[in-house]
């Protein structure tokens, strides 16, 4: 490694360099340097104002619902976990849901509870890795710490039950695949209650600290209309006053026998659906608590030989939302055909409506507040309406995002 | 005669994380090797955000259509000595989603890979050692 | 007055009900038929799109409106046959602006063609994906 004048450096010197140049950003993904690249989110600037903005999507694509017709329903579910690594679970639940309703295969209680207790344990941890990276954007590196921090008990849960910190592989068509041991039930409570004190906490430190309510307030609103025109599901929709909730809506596994709020708000701005993921955690917690209470005992697994031939429909709220599965049965092993919609599907072109009009600086936290997959926020780029340049990239975008805060933070 | 440019790269190596078409578990175990827990940097190692300062490439996900060029030019931008590490069980082999139309050829065959550390996702431990062993390997 | 039964006395003999179970209500419909069908069930029952199916037969793509009735707990999927050869298809994007990416995405991967679409581009095949070949179609490997 050579130095500014190109001659080689003392072995000491180059361990200062290496600590000076260290940056203040925590990297999100990949950079792309060549600046020719189509991104994937593109804003389109005059001055300081977004004015229009792209989405190319397509970089993940793997085709996975072409690979489940060659897959046996048993195999498929491992398929459909590996969508995304954030809602693992979420994936298999709704195609398991699916399968069984093709022929209306019962599932017994106790996997029924199992079920509802990972896909909410999915839930916190999904929320919590949300709220560190929206942390990052705007600049408050120790909630990014603070809250992946806390994912590890939630992690640990995981590794605990399933033998696996992500992928878990326990959903199955008729039940689950691994039970919760008796013995295990107060590590597991001690464990939720310090989740939950940590949401809690997080949850005050957010809705009370001045700087980020004003960082957030106001920003990126989507209107109710809007909100319905597109579709939206999940805290995205909720936080802008639209009242769904599959949980509720469409009872599966044990919502129906737990209680717990559904968290709506009307306001629609980045500071509202943070809100309403924080206190989804806290529900989260308290869904999970009951269940792991009222849990029968029995078997967990309904043993199945045979799909049955007919179309089946499966729906899960999925942290991000409603995520939707659908699959016809021709009576053999494979599925004739399996269609898979994600909660981002629905989500991510609303970007449109909430960015557009709204400051540069804002438009990598707004983006962000959607909860797309976490590598599709990474791939952004702001180009100028009339010259067509590329002005900035992701990382810059995220850098501009965080100056803002500062600039707030000093005039308080 | 030491080798400075290599004595540099084992004190203190610049992880860039390469992410292909990922499932993203990956990529944030990668994420997580960063917090308290498991807290890369106190072993001197640092994750930067741009390729051109990278030392040690962390590669995830399979290969598509789509990111083929993008991941090819990302890795030629990388300064030589680098070092390659496949993460996860796509980026070693492709995994279940070798028959994808979508999908190109796996990342050995694009790319020289030093390390191979399989999981699905391999724990953060098993991305340190991963990055560990690759960096011994520099003579 | 259950939805189904709503439905069919409100459409007659242009559609046909059937009722899988409480939950699971399957219409089919003619295609000159379905934006009527899909606008009262979207503007006047206030249904949600969730998604749209597509599959291939050998006679046509059938597509699947899926609509949500969260206030009901039913899904409602509305049937549809797109003839082959011509496989055209109106566009619902006027009536539910929510179509508009699933219809791109049908339309990549199985080839029809949604008259009235505003942007009928590519949404997740790579750029350099060849013309004429649709990943989803029965015989079409993609290879």
């Amino acid at each position: 490694m050579t130095g500014p004048k190109g001659f080689i450096l003392s072995a000491k010197e180059i361990r200062e360099n290496n600590m000076a140049r260290k940056e203040n950003i925590i990297p999100i993904g990949p950079f792309h340097p060549l600046l020719e690249e189509p991104e994937f989110f593109k804003f389109y600037v005059e001055g300081e104002k977004v004015i229009d903005a792209e989405v190319r999507i397509g970089y993940n694509h793997r085709g996975i619902e072409k690979l489940a017709e060659a897959k046996t329903y048993d195999q498929a579910v491992f398929l459909v976990e590996r969508i995304c690594g954030i809602c693992s679970t979420s994936h298999p639940f709704a195609f398991v849901q699916a399968v069984e309703d093709v022929s209306g295969i019962e599932v017994p209680e106790r996997a029924q509870y199992i079920r509802t207790i990972i896909g909410d344990l999915e839930r916190i941890h999904s929320h919590l890795l949300w709220v560190g990276l929206a942390a990052h954007f705007i600049g408050y590196n120790t909630v990014f710490m603070w809250a992946w921090k806390y994912r590890e008990p939630v992690l640990d849960i995981f590794e605990k039950i399933s033998g696996n910190r992500n992928h878990y592989g326990m959903f199955k068509v008729g039940g689950v695949r691994r039970d919760i041991k008796k013995s295990d039930l107060p590590e597991l409570l001690k464990a939720i209650d310090e989740v939950e004190s940590f949401c809690s906490m997080l949850l005050k430190a957010v809705i009370d600290d001045p700087v980020i309510r004003a960082r957030t307030k106001g920003i990126g609103i989507l209107k109710k209309k809007d909100a319905l025109d597109m579709g939206v599901v999940g805290p995205v929709a909720r936080a802008s006053g639209v009242d769904i909730d599959i949980r509720k809506d469409f009872p599966y596994a044990a919502y129906d026998k737990v209680s717990f709020e559904k968290i709506v708000m009307t306001e629609g701005d980045v500071f509202a659906r943070t809100a309403v993921r924080l206190l989804e955690c806290v529900e989260s917690t308290k869904i999970i608590r009951q269940c792991l209470k009222k849990m029968p005992e029995g078997p967990i697994d309904a043993e199945v030989r045979e799909v049955g031939v007919g179309e089946g429909i499966g729906q899960h709220e999925a942290p991000r939302g409603e995520v939707i599965h659908y699959t016809k049965s021709n009576g053999s092993n494979y599925p004739e055909r399996h269609k898979i919609r994600a909660p981002s599907f629905m989500n991510v072109p609303s970007f449109k409506k909430t960015v557009i009009g709204e400051s540069i600086a804002d438009a990598a936290l707004i983006t962000a507040a959607v909860d797309p997959c976490y590598c599709c926020t990474e791939r952004m780029a702001v180009i100028d309406k009339d010259t067509d340049k590329i002005l900035l990239n992701g990382n810059e975008l995220v850098r501009l995002c965080q100056e803002k805060t500062e600039r707030i933070r000093n005039k308080k | 005669m030491i080798n400075i440019f290599t004595w540099g790269l084992k004190k203190s190596p610049w992880v860039f994380h390469l992410a292909a078409s990922a499932c993203n578990n990956c990529d944030i175990e990668i994420l997580d090797t960063l917090t308290p827990k498991f807290d890369i940097e106190r072993f001197g190692m640092v994750l930067v955000g741009s390729p051109r300062h990278a030392d040690v490439l962390l590669v995830s996900g399979i290969v598509n259509r789509q990111s083929i060029d993008r991941f090819k030019r990302t890795y030629d931008q990388a300064p030589k000595p680098k070092l390659v590490v496949a993460v996860g069980v796509c980026a070693c082999s492709a995994d279940m989603f070798r028959d994808s139309y979508n999908f190109v050829k796996p990342v050995d065959e694009i790319i020289p890979v030093d390390v191979y550390v399989p999981g699905c996702p391999p724990k953060p431990e098993a991305i340190i050692a991963g990055i560990v062993k690759a960096l011994r390997k520099v003579k | 007055m259950n939805l189904a039964e709503e439905i069919s006395q409100k459409f007659g003999h242009n559609v046909s009900v059937s009722s899988k179970s409480k939950r699971r209500i399957f219409v089919g419909v003619s295609k000159s038929d379905a934006k009527e069908l899909l606008s009262y069930l979207y503007h006047d029952l206030c249904a949600r799109f969730s998604i749209a199916t597509g599959t291939d037969t050998p006679i046509g793509v059938e597509i699947l409106y899926h609509m949500a009735f969260d206030r009901l707990g039913v899904i409602v999927s509305v049937r549809v046959l797109v003839e082959k050869p011509e496989l055209k298809m109106p566009s619902l994007t006027e009536i539910i602006p929510a179509t508009e990416w699933i219809e791109r995405e049908i339309h990549e991967m199985l080839g029809v063609d949604f008259i009235g679409h505003p942007n009928l581009e590519r949404l997740l095949l790579p750029d350099d994906w060849p013309e004429g070949i649709y990943p989803f179609r029965k015989g079409d490997q993609g290879k």
